[in-house]
């Protein structure tokens, strides 16, 4: 247990000490925010949707938890070039433990910076209706953490060097984020976007964040949660199934 | 406290180590000579659980590395040829951090850590960050770790490389300082064999994954005669160069020293 915590913690330390990248990290969902929240309003409310911010902003807090959990997971490769990794690889310490410590460290890391992203949208002029639910929306914050962690992780041990990591941020961190129903309405779509949506880990998540915030989920609470109840297992045995098979 | 019997091992067709047998003493410092290539950090890894061999026995305190890895681990430090501390933790994290990995009691943690980095010369700058230190004390850093946790046996995977003299010397005396006080085994590879000789006990010599010589330097240089563990050397594995194919560790490790400055 002391070897996942203090592996944990180191987690915690790093991000905490990189206040520069803390800072750089918030630009990109402002951006988004910023543009699409106030530049899309006017037709989004033509459209009879009602207001676009209150609809986009759970998305940018899911998009700002993704792109940190499976950062971190992937940082596997930085230990991996800088040789930290082979310290923990020689300790006297089950793999699956400091999987476990360094997935849930990265896991914690996006939720902080989900909450930073939160305050960003309360500033914005995003409003919650429901602060009873609350702890729902927490809930929706640590499935997403948790699943595109050891998503990362996964991906982390699989990949020998810093190369493909362009390919992995074109072909599966960007289509996850735009085809998961942060950015748009989950009904009346094309065949193909809907076949995409529902089969992508993230839609269930922010549906039920939007959900727990704003109060218009597209699928019930019951379905988002076990959906990302059922991928987040699935996804720590594949990333510590991974981890436990790097060479050095 | 090492033994190894006939241990082979091949990567498809190329045999990196070719059967090959010694054994290491307690307390003894024993040294790895061989040019690039010659299977040294095979034969490391192979001790010290992180590759499996192809064929033959290995007992490390009486253990087998396969069949039970945890009990090895705990039995040995190592200091592998490229750094492997964390940058962005302080010194003092470091050793923290390892500590609890193996499972050292808090109270002896601490009272050694003092004391390593005391004695490491690194006690000052225990609060200092990594990435902040030079070479030569990021490497006596490494070193105070391998030492923390009480092992049976060190493993030294070329420690000196890319150290000054000042450095180099100053190292040595602490781990001759460690085996002489702590009983600990130490397994040494090195490009240079001015400090095999001045250090090592017994002396291996390893090319195209065989043991070609093994033996005191005294008894190296007797064998071969010549006057110096240098000759001995080049007199057992010729004087060609060896070019070493540039496999996907060597590459991580040219990135690493770019990104490092």
């Amino acid at each position: 247990m002391s070897a996942i915590y203090i592996l944990w913690l180191r987690e915690v330390k790093r991000y905490s000490r990189s206040r520069a990248q803390i800072i750089a990290s918030l630009g990109q969902p402002l951006l988004y925010l910023l543009a699409l929240g106030f530049g899309l309003g006017p037709i989004f409310e033509k459209a009879g949707q009602g207001s676009y911010l209150q609809f986009v902003a759970p998305g940018v807090i899911g998009m700002s938890v993704l792109f940190s959990s499976i950062f971190s997971g992937i940082g596997l490769l930085w230990d991996r070039q800088f040789g930290f990794l082979k310290e923990t690889l020689v300790a006297p310490v089950p793999r699956l433990y400091i999987m476990i410590g360094r997935t849930f460290g990265g896991a914690t890391v996006s939720m902080i910076q989900g909450t930073l992203v939160i305050v960003i949208c309360l500033l914005a002029g995003f409003r919650p209706q429901h602060l009873s639910s609350l702890p729902l929306a927490v809930l929706f914050m640590t499935f997403i953490a948790i699943v595109f962690a050891a998503l990362g992780t996964t991906i982390g041990s699989l990949l020998q060097n810093m190369q493909g990591f362009q390919l992995i941020m074109n072909f599966l961190v960007m289509p996850i984020y735009f085809l998961s129903g942060a950015l748009f309405p989950l009904n009346n779509l094309p065949v193909g976007l809907r076949i995409a949506t529902r089969i992508n880990p993230l839609t269930y998540g922010i549906d039920g964040l939007r959900g727990a915030f704003v109060g218009t989920a597209h699928f019930s609470t019951a379905t988002s949660v076990a959906v990302m109840s059922v991928v987040a297992v699935v996804f720590l045995m594949l990333g510590a199934r991974s981890f436990a098979r790097i060479q050095v | 406290m090492i033994h190894v019997h006939d241990l082979v091992k091949t990567f498809g067709e190329v045999k990196a180590v070719d059967h090959i047998s010694f054994d290491v003493s307690e307390g003894e410092i024993f040294a790895f000579l061989g040019p690039n290539g010659a299977g040294k950090t095979t034969t490391i890894q192979m001790l010290t659980t992180l590759v499996a061999p192809t064929s033959g026995t290995i007992a490390l305190d009486g253990i087998d590395p396969q069949q039970h890895p945890h009990d090895v681990r705990r039995r040995f430090g190592i200091v592998f040829q490229d750094p492997s501390l964390d940058g962005e933790l302080t010194a003092y994290e470091n050793l923290e951090l390892h500590g609890v990995l193996y499972h050292v009691p808090k109270r002896t943690r601490v009272e050694r850590t003092e004391r390593l980095l005391k004695l490491f010369e690194l006690w000052d700058r225990r609060d200092g960050f990594v990435k902040t230190f030079s070479g030569g004390m990021k490497r006596r850093l490494e070193i105070a770790r391998g030492f923390l946790h009480t092992p049976k046996i060190l493993f030294l995977d070329e420690p000196t490389l890319g150290l000054d003299p000042q450095s180099r010397n100053q190292l040595w005396t602490h781990v001759k300082h460690l085996n002489e006080t702590e009983r600990v085994t130490v397994f040494l590879t090195t490009h240079y064999m001015d400090e095999a000789d001045r250090v090592a006990h017994r002396i291996a010599i390893i090319d195209h994954g065989r043991i070609v010589a093994q033996g005191t330097s005294q008894e190296l240089k007797a064998q071969t005669k010549t006057e110096s563990l240098e000759a001995a050397f080049l007199s057992l594995t010729g004087s060609t160069i060896r070019d070493e194919r540039a496999d996907a560790a060597d590459q991580m490790r040219q990135v690493a020293k770019m990104w490092r400055r």
